[in-house]
C-alpha cells in the first residue's frame, strides 16, 4: 500500500462534484419547468386533502415530542463526534496509554449514560 | 507507522504514479474521475426501480412490469420521460423558496456522497477523490444532510400530511443516525483510519500485515500474516468478521440504521399511505416528485455502496490471498466488479426485507432506535475498544457480561410487566368475584306467589 499526503489538490474532485451534483439538481427542476404546461386553477393549487375542501391551517401545533427527540439528538450526536477524534487517537499514538485513553472515554461515556438512563426512566424515549 | 517494508509479501497493486503535471491537467484528471460515481449512482436509478418492482413480483407470485422493452427494462424511463413533460405544480400558499428547494437539497447529498468511496486501490483512479484523508466525515456529513430536504418539504408543502409525514420522517432519521454514527466509529476504531481507502486496505490482506507489525513478539508465528484476528477474523480480514460478535454486531446495525435512514421498509412510516397519503412529498408533481424518487433510491445504492466499503470490505475478494492484482485488465475489472457485486447484494438486500417484513409501529420504531440501537451500539464500541487494549478474549469476556446483563435487565422489565399485568387482572377478576352474582329481578306473578325460576316467570309473564 502507497500512501502519499493528501494535497490540497485531492480535495479538487469532491468540489467539482459537488457543482455537478447541483447542477444536474437545479437542472432537473428547470426542464421540468420549462417543458410542462401550465394550466393552474383553483382547485389544482388548492392543497390536497383527500378532494375534500381545506380545513383550517396546515400550519398547525404539532406534538413537543418531536422538538424532544431533537434535543436529545444533539446531545448524543455530539457525544458520537467526540467519539471520533478519540478513535482515531486510540489507534495511532506513542504518547499515552491505551489504558488511560480508554478508563477516559468510559469516565466521558458513563456521564452521559446516566443521563440516558435518566431520560429513560423519565419517559422522554416514549411515545404513547 | 510505515508499513511498506511490508507491501512486498502481498502487495503488489497498481498505483500509477503519474507525474505531476499542469494544473489544468489536474482539473480535468478530476472531471474524469468523478464520472464514475456521478454515473454509477445516476445511470443505476432506472434499472433499480424496474428491478425492484420485478422482484417484487415474483416474490408475491405476480409479472411485475414486463410491457415496455425487453423484460419492462425501459419501464421506469418511460415513467421518467412523462413525468417531466408534466404540469410542474406549485400549490398557493406554499412557502416558494422551500418549496422548489426541498427536491434539490434531498437530491444532492444522493449524487455527492459516492465521491470518496473506492472501487480501485490505485491512488489515482481509484474513486471520485481517492486520496482524501476525511473521507469518513465526508460521507457522515452528506449523509445526515438528506434531513433538510425533508423538513422542508414538510414544512413547505402547507399540506397536513406532509408537515406529519416531514416531523415524523425526520425525528426517525436523526434517531437512528445516532446508531449509525456509533457503528461507523467502531470501524474507525478497528482500522484505526479515517481515510476510506485505508478502511478498504485495512480489510485485505494487508490487514493482516499491519497487525502482525503491531504485534512483533511473535513474528516467527506469523507465515502468511494470518495473526491476531481471532475466529472470524482467521478467515477473513472484512471488518464484519473482525472480534467475531463485535464486528457482525457493528454491521448490523449499520444495516438496520441505513434501512431506517433511507426511509425503506419495514421503516417507510412517512409514507404510509394508509395514514400520510404520500408523506412529506404529497404535494409535489412532475420532477420535483421525480427527484424525491430519484434521491431515495440513489440513497440505496450509496449506502449499500458505504455498507460494503466499510464492513464488507470495498474492491476485495472473499479470500484475501488473491488480492494481488498487477496494472493489467483483470487487474482493474476483478475489484471494480466485487465492488459493483457487494452492491448488487445490498440493493437485492433492500427489495427482498420489502418483500418480507410488515411495516413496524411508529413507537416502536422509535424505542427500538433509542432503548435498543442506540445503547448496543455503544456497548459494542466499548467492547472493541477493549478488545483493543487488553486482548480479543478480554473484550469477547467484556461483551458476554454485557450481553447477559442486558438480557437480564430486559427480562426483568418483561417479568415486572408481565407482574403487574397479572395482578392487574387478578384484581380485576376479583372485583367481579365478589360482586353479587346476576339475579333475574322478582317478576309478580297473577296469583300472587313468587315465580320458582325464571322460566316460569316469562311464562307467567306470556300469560
Amino acid at each position: 500500500m502507497v500512501t502519499v499526503a493528501p494535497t490540497p489538490g485531492d480535495y479538487l474532485p469532491l468540489l467539482i462534484l459537488i457543482l455537478m451534483g447541483a447542477f444536474i439538481a437545479v437542472l432537473l427542476v428547470a426542464l421540468s419547468w420549462i417543458l410542462g404546461p401550465k394550466q393552474p386553477s383553483v382547485e389544482k393549487l388548492s392543497p390536497y386533502e383527500c378532494g375534500v375542501t381545506p380545513v383550517g391551517t396546515a400550519r398547525d401545533r404539532f406534538p413537543i415530542k418531536f422538538y424532544l427527540i431533537a434535543m436529545l439528538f444533539i446531545l448524543f450526536d455530539i457525544e458520537t463526534v467526540f467519539l471520533y477524534p478519540w478513535a482515531i487517537l486510540y489507534r495511532n499514538n506513542a504518547y499515552l496509554s491505551r489504558g488511560f485513553l480508554l478508563g477516559e472515554m468510559t469516565v466521558f461515556i458513563a456521564i452521559l449514560f446516566v443521563g440516558y438512563i435518566y431520560i429513560w426512566k423519565k419517559g422522554a424515549l416514549d411515545w404513547e | 507507522m510505515d508499513f511498506s517494508q511490508f507491501s512486498h509479501i502481498f502487495w503488489s497493486v497498481p498505483t500509477n504514479e503519474v507525474p505531476a503535471a499542469d494544473w489544468w491537467i489536474d482539473v480535468l484528471r478530476a472531471f474524469v474521475r468523478i464520472l464514475v460515481p456521478v454515473f454509477f449512482v445516476l445511470l443505476l436509478v432506472p434499472p433499480l426501480v424496474w428491478f425492484e418492482r420485478r422482484l417484487l413480483g415474483f416474490m408475491q407470485q405476480r409479472q411485475g412490469p414486463n410491457r415496455v422493452g425487453p423484460e419492462g427494462i425501459v419501464q421506469t424511463i418511460a415513467d421518467g420521460v412523462k413525468l417531466l413533460m408534466k404540469e410542474d405544480i406549485i400549490p398557493s400558499n406554499v412557502d416558494r423558496t422551500l418549496y422548489v428547494l426541498a427536491p434539490i437539497i434531498m437530491l444532492i447529498p444522493a449524487l455527492v456522497t459516492a465521491g470518496v468511496l473506492p472501487w480501485h486501490p490505485s491512488l489515482v483512479w481509484g474513486a471520485g477523490a481517492p486520496n482524501v484523508d476525511i473521507g469518513v466525515l465526508y460521507l457522515l456529513a452528506w449523509s445526515s444532510l438528506a434531513v433538510y430536504g425533508v423538513v422542508m418539504a414538510g414544512w413547505a408543502s402547507n399540506n397536513k400530511y406532509a408537515l406529519l409525514g416531514g416531523l415524523r420522517s425526520s425525528a426517525q432519521m436523526i434517531s437512528y443516525e445516532l446508531g449509525m454514527g456509533i457503528a461507523v466509529v467502531t470501524v474507525v476504531l478497528i482500522s484505526g483510519a479515517l481515510s476510506v481507502r485505508d478502511i478498504v486496505f485495512d480489510q485485505s490482506a494487508y490487514g493482516w500485515i499491519k497487525d502482525a507489525a503491531h504485534t512483533t513478539a511473535h513474528h516467527a508465528a506469523y507465515t502468511w500474516g494470518i495473526v491476531h484476528k481471532p475466529w472470524l477474523g482467521f478467515l477473513n480480514p472484512w471488518h464484519v468478521a473482525q472480534f467475531f460478535p463485535m464486528g457482525f454486531v457493528a454491521a448490523f446495525i449499520y444495516v438496520v440504521a441505513m434501512l431506517a435512514e433511507t426511509n425503506r421498509s419495514p421503516f417507510d412510516l412517512p409514507e404510509a399511505e394508509t395514514e400520510l397519503v404520500a408523506g412529506y412529498h404529497t404535494e409535489y408533481t412532475s420532477m420535483k416528485f421525480a427527484m424525491f424518487f430519484m434521491g431515495e433510491y440513489a440513497n440505496m445504492v450509496v449506502v449499500s455502496a458505504i455498507a460494503a466499503t466499510l464492513f464488507f470490505g470495498g474492491w476485495t475478494t472473499p479470500i484475501a490471498q488473491l488480492d494481488q492484482w498487477d496494472n493489467t485488465a483483470v487487474g482493474w475489472i476483478i475489484p471494480a466488479a466485487m465492488i459493483s457485486a457487494k452492491i448488487g447484494l445490498g440493493l437485492y438486500f433492500f427489495v427482498w426485507i420489502r418483500a418480507t417484513l410488515p411495516r413496524i409501529r411508529y413507537d416502536m420504531l422509535m424505542s427500538f432506535g433509542w432503548k435498543g440501537i442506540f445503547p448496543i451500539a455503544l456497548g459494542n464500541l466499548f467492547c472493541v475498544a477493549v478488545s483493543l487494549t487488553a486482548g480479543y478474549w478480554a473484550g469477547l469476556a467484556v461483551w458476554i457480561v454485557l450481553a447477559v446483563g442486558a438480557l437480564l435487565i430486559v427480562a426483568n422489565l418483561d417479568s415486572t410487566k408481565r407482574f403487574t399485568e397479572k395482578t392487574r387482572r387478578r384484581s380485576v377478576l376479583g372485583l367481579y368475584a365478589s360482586a353479587q352474582p346476576f339475579q333475574m329481578p322478582l317478576v309478580k306473578t297473577s296469583n300472587g306467589a313468587p315465580p320458582v325460576d325464571g322460566r316460569t316467570a316469562a311464562e307467567e309473564l306470556v300469560k
